[in-house]
């Protein structure tokens, strides 16, 4: 089980007129596994991700996402993917249950399961005094928390996170580290972008992006000793100036 | 369809918890109703005239009592000296003032003709006009019955009669027109609104990794818009029946099937600037420069089309509103059936279309 691919890329590319964002990528990841999507500003890891949720189509090369193509088959993708985006997206002006019950209708879950899910996510979180309130009044940590969950309430096989932990405080980024832990033990594929180089040691495997290219795929341990250096911070300086 | 129907649900809460929006939606258009109805209006209505009286005899009198007997005059000045002409109107609150010669009535007799002058405040030139015509109207008047008896050559009596709005009331041109201007503002301006609104916050991208289709997302957020902005024409209707009188000549079933058809072309319309617009003040903005002005000045709501200049007349062919306030004045004041509108109606179906595949263009350009 632990061999089944659910996410391979190859030589995948995006061009938008002369300028070619995603240069021809190659990559696979395993069922279970929490994978770093790294790069700095303008790297091309928003587009790489896009073509991967099914929201644009990629110029050339092969891709498949929980065994669906990414050119034909983007509907079945999305049934199988969660996503939580950087910016919080949540409705601030929906409670919280209101809030789940919406975000459960658009994956077509039943209410009984909603209800469920609901009670489950409200007792996890610990959200049983403030599940009528406005989202908008929580605190970010509390909503970035709620929005991850929100992200896994069908029970997707892969969940994508754009920069999840953006502007957060350390404990409430441990805590959300917790969160991803315990998805992929439950079997869910975590591709996560991020740019906290602290974030990259959580990771199993990690990829590095560098204007469009992976310039580095490996485990956070193999690439520190095949740049020599202590921090995946330093393995990320050394690609950067590498370029340069 | 259970999805749909909590998309609905969702797209309610967000108008009945944001105040603004709510204004806008209900606040608004009983306030312009109101307003278009009772402060504006074109009509003549005690009027302050002044008069010159520079022979002060039998004729001038009955001529100057003719005036002041009407609604729409109020004699409140008697000026003695043509330099205090000047003075008065300057004042600002006399409007005209009628001049009568020297020896008025004896030079009808002995002449068979006297004169007067009217001299009206043009800084309103419609306004003017209508005094003119009015105060020359009872002139007319009184002539016919003083020369009742004598025989005359040949004379021209016309006949006129105003036909639809006898009355000339004006409300029954603001009427369309704000109904016009209300379902646009609600149907165009808040759908792209709200539609940017998803996208300022990012929740746009979440619904479209979902498995959501784009046009379910669309249609999602319309809807609720439709509905209330048949509600929105229902109360102008009712408002305009109950409080100003106004009469529905033709039928109302085609009266509201028109308005859903508006509603639709300026949902569209909606669509496209929000596939345009990136932030929700950009889709206000060009909602209401872009659709607000040319409705209120090029869509024959206040100003008639036919005294336009040429480019500007072509161009309003191309503004909806022009077509429904045609259809609607059309249902509403001479009770017109679809046999004499369907040219109208065609033309606004063939807008909306185009804004529809407009829009998906637009939007597949985005996705590549």
């Amino acid at each position: 089980m632990k061999t089944e691919n659910v996410i391979e890329a190859k030589a995948l590319t995006k061009k938008f007129g002369d300028f070619t964002a995603v240069n021809k990528i190659s990559f696979e990841i395993k069922k279970g596994e929490i994978f770093g999507f790294l790069g700095a500003n303008g790297a091309g890891k928003t587009t790489a991700m896009k073509m991967l949720i099914g929201i644009s189509k990629p110029t050339s090369g092969q891709a498949n996402v929980a065994g669906f193509d990414v050119y034909t088959q983007t509907e079945n993708i999305k049934k199988n993917i969660g996503y939580m985006s950087q910016k919080f997206a949540l409705y601030d002006d929906l409670t919280v249950r209101e809030n789940i019950t919406f975000f459960g209708g658009i994956y077509g879950l039943s209410r009984k399961r909603i209800k469920e899910k609901t009670q489950q996510l409200v007792s996890e979180l610990g959200l049983e005094e403030i599940k009528h309130q406005l989202v908008g009044s929580l605190p970010l940590g509390w909503k970035q928390k709620l929005s991850f969950s929100v992200s896994l309430l069908h029970e997707p096989r892969i969940v994508f996170l754009d920069e999840p932990t953006g502007g957060v405080d350390p404990i409430t980024r441990r805590q959300f580290w917790e969160m991803i832990y315990k998805a992929a033990d439950r079997g869910t594929t975590i591709f996560v972008t991020t740019h906290y180089m602290d974030e990259a040691e959580y990771c199993d495997r990690v990829s590095i992006m560098v204007e469009g290219k992976i310039e580095a795929l490996d485990t956070p341990k193999e690439l520190k000793k095949q740049f020599k250096v202590d921090s995946m911070n330093d393995v990320f300086l050394r690609l950067a100036r590498n370029i340069e | 369809m259970k999805r749909f129907i909590g998309f609905v649900k969702k797209e309610f809460y967000h108008i009945f918890r944001d105040k603004r929006s709510l204004f806008i939606l209900f606040g608004m258009p009983i306030a312009q109703i109101l307003l278009f109805g009772f402060a504006i209006t074109n009509e003549i209505n005690n009027v302050d005239i002044a008069v010159l009286d520079h022979s002060k005899d039998a004729t001038t009198e009955e001529i100057i009592n003719k005036i002041s007997a009407s609604k729409y005059f109020t004699i409140t000045q008697f000026i003695s000296h043509e330099d205090n002409i000047e003075t008065a109107f300057k004042k600002g609150k006399i409007k005209a003032v009628i001049n009568f010669e020297k020896d008025f009535s004896k030079n009808l007799i002995k002449e068979r003709k006297a004169s007067l002058q009217i001299l009206t405040d043009a800084t309103d030139p419609n306004t003017a006009n209508s005094i003119t015509n009015y105060i020359n109207a009872i002139l007319q008047n009184y002539q016919q019955a003083e020369n009742k008896d004598i025989e005359v050559a040949y004379q021209i009596i016309p006949q006129t009669r105003m036909v639809y709005n006898p009355e000339l009331k004006s409300v029954f041109m603001f009427v369309p027109g704000v109904m016009t201007i209300i379902l646009m503002l609600v149907s165009a301006m808040m759908t792209s609104i709200s539609i940017t609104r998803e996208k300022e916050l990012g929740t746009m991208e979440i619904l479209l990794v979902s498995p959501l289709k784009p046009f379910q997302v669309i249609i999602g957020k319309v809807v609720p818009y439709i509905f209330l902005s048949v509600v929105n024409a229902m109360v102008i209707v009712l408002l305009s029946i109950t409080i100003f009188k106004m009469p529905i000549q033709g039928s109302l079933f085609l009266l509201g099937a028109e308005s859903v058809l508006f509603i639709i072309t300026s949902l569209a319309l909606g669509i496209l600037i929000s596939t345009i617009a990136q932030t929700q003040q950009a889709a206000m903005m060009i909602s209401l420069m872009g659709l607000m002005l040319p409705v209120i000045l090029l869509s024959g709501f206040i100003f008639p089309i036919t005294s336009m200049p040429i480019p500007l007349q072509v161009i309003s062919n191309i503004i909806p509103a022009k077509w429904f306030i045609i259809i609607i004045k059309g249902i509403m004041l001479k009770g017109v059936g679809i046999s004499y509108l369907w040219k109208e109606s065609l033309i606004l179906i063939a807008m909306t279309l185009f804004f529809i595949s407009l829009s998906i263009k637009k939007y597949k350009i985005r996705l590549e």
